[in-house]
């Protein structure tokens, strides 16, 4: 199981600033390895965010997202209280998702 | 989940990831806006902002002109969130950098800045 989202969700002037950083290593399958065998990708392929429930953002990433990745966005109209949750897979099938509330 | 669009992400151009999302010919647009460094030390982790004013924006799509697969990321924009999104991406060297906004209709627009990337000892 991956390590868990740092999501941080702040109110600003009616909406909401959500960042995200996420831990995965976002392999790329372009590099080899010291034998010189090319190292399989391994990314983060989709993303979604919840607004108390109600998916607000859908994203597709690949393998050029950087190395533990960072997300910006802003929710219209989340207030301190909300609930924003994060999800992502990737291309192995492992996903995960966190949770965070409205500050 | 939505099926993972493999032709966008293998597309080695800009017009063919902004297809592939069924987005026309891009045109440059002032409603597009593109924020990332003039340079960047670190290739590997390169901030990059997309936002519009267009309405009706559907995708936001950041891309790297010359990485060897031009799409980055490309984002859903829905009622609920404004379109204005940030990440950070991977450069393998100095490129054009792209913010694209497909709208409802399928015009699709953007807005592009050279970031230059110097690797730290390996001459670049």
């Amino acid at each position: 199981m991956a390590d868990p989202m740092r999501i941080r969700a702040q109110s600003q002037g009616g909406n909401a600033l959500v960042r995200v950083l996420m831990s995965h290593e976002m392999e790329t399958g372009q590099r080899k390895d010291s034998a010189g065998k090319i190292i399989p990708a391994w990314h983060i392929t989709e993303v979604t965010a919840a607004h108390n429930g109600k998916p607000v953002l859908t994203a597709e990433w690949g393998p050029a997202v950087a190395k533990n990745p960072f997300l910006q966005f802003t929710v219209k109209g989340a207030k301190a209280g909300d609930k924003i949750a994060v999800t992502w897979k990737d291309n192995k099938g492992d996903t995960r998702t966190d949770e965070a509330t409205v500050s | 989940w939505a099926a993972f669009n493999k032709s966008a992400f293998e597309a080695k151009t800009i017009a063919d990831a902004v297809k592939a999302y069924g987005g026309a010919a891009p045109v440059e647009s002032k409603s597009v806006t593109l924020t990332a460094p003039d340079i960047a030390e670190n290739g590997a982790v390169v901030p990059m902002a997309a936002a519009s004013t267009l309405p009706n924006v559907k995708h936001l799509l950041v891309l790297v002109e010359k990485n060897p697969n031009a799409l980055v990321a490309k984002f859903d924009v829905t009622d609920a969130i404004e379109a204005n999104v940030a990440t950070r991406a991977k450069m393998g060297q100095t490129s054009d950098v792209y913010a694209v906004a497909i709208t409802s209709d399928g015009k699709a627009h953007y807005a592009k800045k050279e970031v230059k990337v110097t690797l730290g000892g390996c001459g670049g």
